[in-house]
């Protein structure tokens, strides 16, 4: 009973839900601030969603049905399963296991793959050009990613997310050698999220809506909410991985119910974190243009892979130094 | 994607890339263009017959409304050739004036240009910039002319309004803002990376390929071919004030972003040298109603670049033939030849880089057939008689509609 | 070259009014010369037309309603808001006011007759009395 409200209110899919419009109103409203006009108001995520809930589903007739619907569902319920293990205050997730650290990767490239089958399935030109392009660009920032994550990982010698945040809580001056993997996961996180400069897939003027080309209506509605879950979802990962959590004494073993002060505290630091995250985000959409495929492709490989090869040494390094 | 088929996408008519409806049918490799075949037609809406039914003072405002960027190019280049035949001379303030105006509109062109560039290439940053400051441009001429947009101020013999000192100061001083914010145009467009890997090495025209393809305006000037009628054939106050022609060597994308900036630059310098000379005197010649009969040709540098008009009268209060020929139909054709081997992520910037104004282009081709050697021209009465046997071979039945207009005239 | 070249002016707008006009709750004054609805003075109009001669579109008509008294009736709609006709007047009779807001979705709110004085109601100084539905 417990776990079911776990699941589906918190820390599952309602509060993820909220925390996902409020990140994107975050987003929008700082971009536009940033580009000196005013942005829209706080309820327009919500009010977007529910105006493409209302509206009819269109579904062309070439296209594969099942394939079709089932891509945003599948998309929603990967990013909401990989939020279970993120640890949210005091190094406390819901579940957490040896490993997961690497299941909350994979989960999240399953909403690139799902992108990709909706957009196959489609049959229309734009969308497959853009779900192809996806692929493409998956190829690029998926090493970079898990090589700046596995890095801090393999420093803190745990593959839990719990362990890896009890760890830097208890050594905090080793926050610091991480920042070079830490850029190369947000600019890695920067291409997951199919945000400008990494916006390729998804080019508004070159190839319409590109794999979302002929969604409309509610499948369309989960596509987006699966965008902003998985910018929380993300930035919750790094701010776990590289931003320091306040350890607050006090806090008990068992993540009951009960509302420890304590407990609050953390969360809100972990709140402000993510946010932080958000912001920078929302930074280097606003200044900089998007990339041509080829570009990033080369990008890529030629300067964050490198960067994160170099971290990763820098951490085996300091490993072997700490446990002499 | 490797082993990819060949396939066609559909560029257009509607299409997020294009600000104004027109077919570019792109064949592509994967990501590869093979080639585009391009369609005009779209937004052609017989400006040039109804020119043929109103007088020469409705067809001002008609010539006007080719196009709502470039409206006083089109404005002053039918005027020019109408002035010309009724041989009338308009008075120096009157030319100053005109000459301001278009000054100003070149100048809330090239900024729409640069925010419309940005917005292709994904940098919508630029574009919320570029066009916040367009409206100090769009605020002033609306005080000098009674509109932003088709501003009306032209009329046979020379301008309709005057400018008052007043306006002559707060000219100056909008030029002052904006010449500091184009330095900080020049100075992004110059040095953000990704920026510069968008438009270099994009839309390359060689200078032997302009000169064949006949491209004119910005697209040619930055191919390092120094073409521009302000100065070769001087019209207005060009011939008394002192400007120089930009041009560029990059021959791409990026040289046609760097000589619309520096043209703003000349502009400003242009504005002021206006505002500082400009003499006293009557803005307007009366002009006759019935112009005497001839032809005439006049060329404009629009923003985009020539633009030209052929007036032909009989004598009465109304033109026989009209006939526009606009910038972009010159610098259209030169899109399919810089497209050649290119990705399909630089499409919408190099056909956004030629300035496209489709509602300007729009108007009557003659097209002479290589292969027949021939070209066939129908008359009017022909086209009707041809229109409404299409009609009837596809079911429509006139004869309804026939009872309905008549009841309702 | 310089890596995001555009950050500090970026950061700067974070800090300075936005250049946002909330319309219809703010609304900007417009210059006076503006060129927006077409306004009538019946007493100086002499009938010569010359106003409905010179119009590209078609939108003003006027009818004579007795000895030197006119009616003009302007039809928004048509209206291209070009100003030739206050120009063409030998009279002024016409003039265009800054009045912008003048979309409706009735069509009849867009034909503004202007009356002229009826031949009954003759006074020293002459009113016009203007049915102004044109105001959206």
């Amino acid at each position: 009973m417990r776990e079911l409200f776990n699941i589906i209110v918190f820390p599952g899919f309602i509060f993820l839900a909220l925390f996902g419009f409020a990140a994107e109103y975050f987003d929008r409203r700082m971009h536009a601030r940033l580009q000196n006009r005013k942005g829209p108001p706080w309820f327009q995520p919500v009010a977007d969603f529910i105006k493409l809930i209302s509206k009819e589903d269109l579904i062309p007739s070439d296209a594969n049905a099942g394939m079709f619907r089932m891509a945003p569902i599948v998309a929603l319920a990967s990013t909401v399963t990989a939020f279970l293990y993120i640890p949210l205050w005091n190094g406390k997730a819901l579940y957490s296991f040896n490993g997961d650290v690497i299941v909350v990767l994979y989960f999240l490239t399953i909403p690139t793959m799902a992108i990709f089958i909706g957009g196959w399935y489609s049959t229309s030109l734009f969308a497959r050009l853009g779900s192809v392009r996806a692929i493409t660009q998956l190829f690029a920032y998926e090493v970079p990613l898990f090589i700046g994550i596995l890095s801090a990982a393999l420093l803190a010698d745990s593959w839990s997310l719990a362990g890896i945040v009890r760890f830097y809580n208890s050594h905090p001056l080793l926050f610091i050698c991480n920042i070079p993997g830490f850029v190369v996961s947000l600019v890695a996180l920067l291409g997951k999220l199919e945000r400008v400069p990494f916006d390729i897939p998804e080019a508004e003027t070159e190839i319409v809506a590109g794999a979302f080309t002929e969604y409309s209506g509610r499948l369309l509605a989960f596509f987006r909410m699966t965008l902003a879950i998985e910018m929380v979802v993300g930035a919750s990962l790094l701010a776990a991985v590289f931003l320091p959590t306040v350890a607050v004494p006090g806090a008990s073993g068992s993540a009951g119910t009960g509302l420890y002060p304590a407990a609050f505290i953390g969360f809100g630091v972990y709140l402000i974190e993510v946010f932080f995250i958000v912001a920078l985000i929302s930074l280097a959409r606003t200044i900089f243009a998007r990339l041509r495929l080829d570009q990033m492709v080369v990008f890529c490989w030629k300067f964050l892979a490198p960067l994160g090869i170099a971290q990763l040494l820098l951490n085996l390094y300091l490993k072997g130094l700490l446990t002499r | 994607m490797h082993e990819s088929h060949k396939f066609k996408i559909p560029i257009g008519p509607q299409h997020p890339a294009l600000k104004e409806p027109e077919s570019f049918s792109v064949a592509l490799k994967g990501e590869k263009i093979l080639g585009v075949e391009i369609r005009l037609g779209y937004n052609h809406r017989g400006i040039e017959k109804a020119c043929e039914e109103r007088t020469y003072i409705q067809d001002i405002y008609l010539a006007e409304r080719i196009c709502g960027i470039c409206s006083h190019s089109h404005s002053s280049c039918f005027i020019q050739c109408v002035e010309e035949l009724a041989g009338l001379e308009v008075p120096k303030r009157g030319l100053f004036i005109r000459t301001l105006i278009g000054e100003l509109e070149r100048v809330h062109s090239h900024f729409l240009w640069l925010g419309v560039a940005g917005h292709e290439v994904g940098f919508d940053t630029l574009l919320m910039y570029t066009w916040r400051d367009r409206e100090l441009v769009m605020d002033l001429l609306a005080g000098l002319t009674g509109n932003r947009v088709n501003y009306g101020m032209n009329t046979i013999g020379g301008v309709r309004r005057d400018v008052t000192k007043e306006q002559l100061r707060k000219i100056k001083e909008t030029v002052d803002v904006l010449e500091e914010r184009t330095m900080y145009y020049i100075k992004i467009a110059t040095s953000e990376p990704t920026l510069i890997n968008r438009l270099s090495g994009v839309g390359v025209l060689s200078r032997e390929d302009t000169l064949s393809l006949d491209a004119v305006g910005p697209t040619a000037r930055a191919s390092g071919v120094s073409r521009d009628v302000r100065r070769d054939d001087p019209y207005a106050a060009y011939a008394e004030l002192n400007f120089y022609v930009i041009t560029d060597d990059h021959c791409d994308v990026y040289g046609r972003t760097i000589v619309r900036v520096k043209e703003l630059l000349e502009s400003f310098k242009i504005i002021r040298e206006i505002v500082a000379k400009i003499p006293e005197g009557p803005i307007a010649v009366k002009a006759p109603r019935r112009i005497p009969a001839g032809e005439a040709l006049s060329r404009y540098e629009a923003p985009r670049g020539e633009d030209m008009h052929y007036v032909k009268s009989n004598g009465s209060d109304k033109p026989e033939r009209v006939k526009v020929r606009a910038p972009t139909l010159a610098n259209v054709q030169a899109v399919k030849h810089m497209l050649k081997d290119r990705y399909l992520a630089d499409l919408p910037i190099v056909i956004a880089a030629i300035d496209p104004c489709f509602s300007c282009t729009d108007r009557m081709v003659r097209l002479d057939r290589m292969d027949k050697g021939q070209s066939d021209v129908i008359n009017w009465k022909q086209l009707h008689d041809y229109s409404l046997g299409w009609h009837r071979e596809h079911g429509v039945d006139f004869s309804s509609l026939n009872e309905r207009l008549k009841k309702a005239l | 070259m310089k890596h995001g070249a555009m950050l500090v002016q970026v950061l700067r707008s974070l800090f300075k009014k936005p250049a946002t006009v909330c319309y219809p709750f703010e609304k900007l004054t417009m210059p006076e010369k503006m060129r927006g609805k077409l306004k009538f003075y019946p007493a100086l109009c002499i009938g010569c037309k010359m106003c409905e001669r010179d119009c590209p579109s078609g939108a003003i008509m006027i009818t004579k309603i007795a000895d030197k008294q006119f009616d003009c009736e302007v039809r928004l709609d048509k209206c291209i808001y070009c100003g030739q006709c206050a120009e063409s007047c030998p009279k002024k009779a016409l003039e265009m006011t800054p009045d912008l807001e003048l979309a409706s979705g009735d069509p009849l709110k867009l034909k503004v007759v202007y009356h002229g004085n009826p031949p009954e109601i003759s006074q020293a100084k002459p009113q016009s009395s203007e049915r102004a539905e044109g105001k959206a």
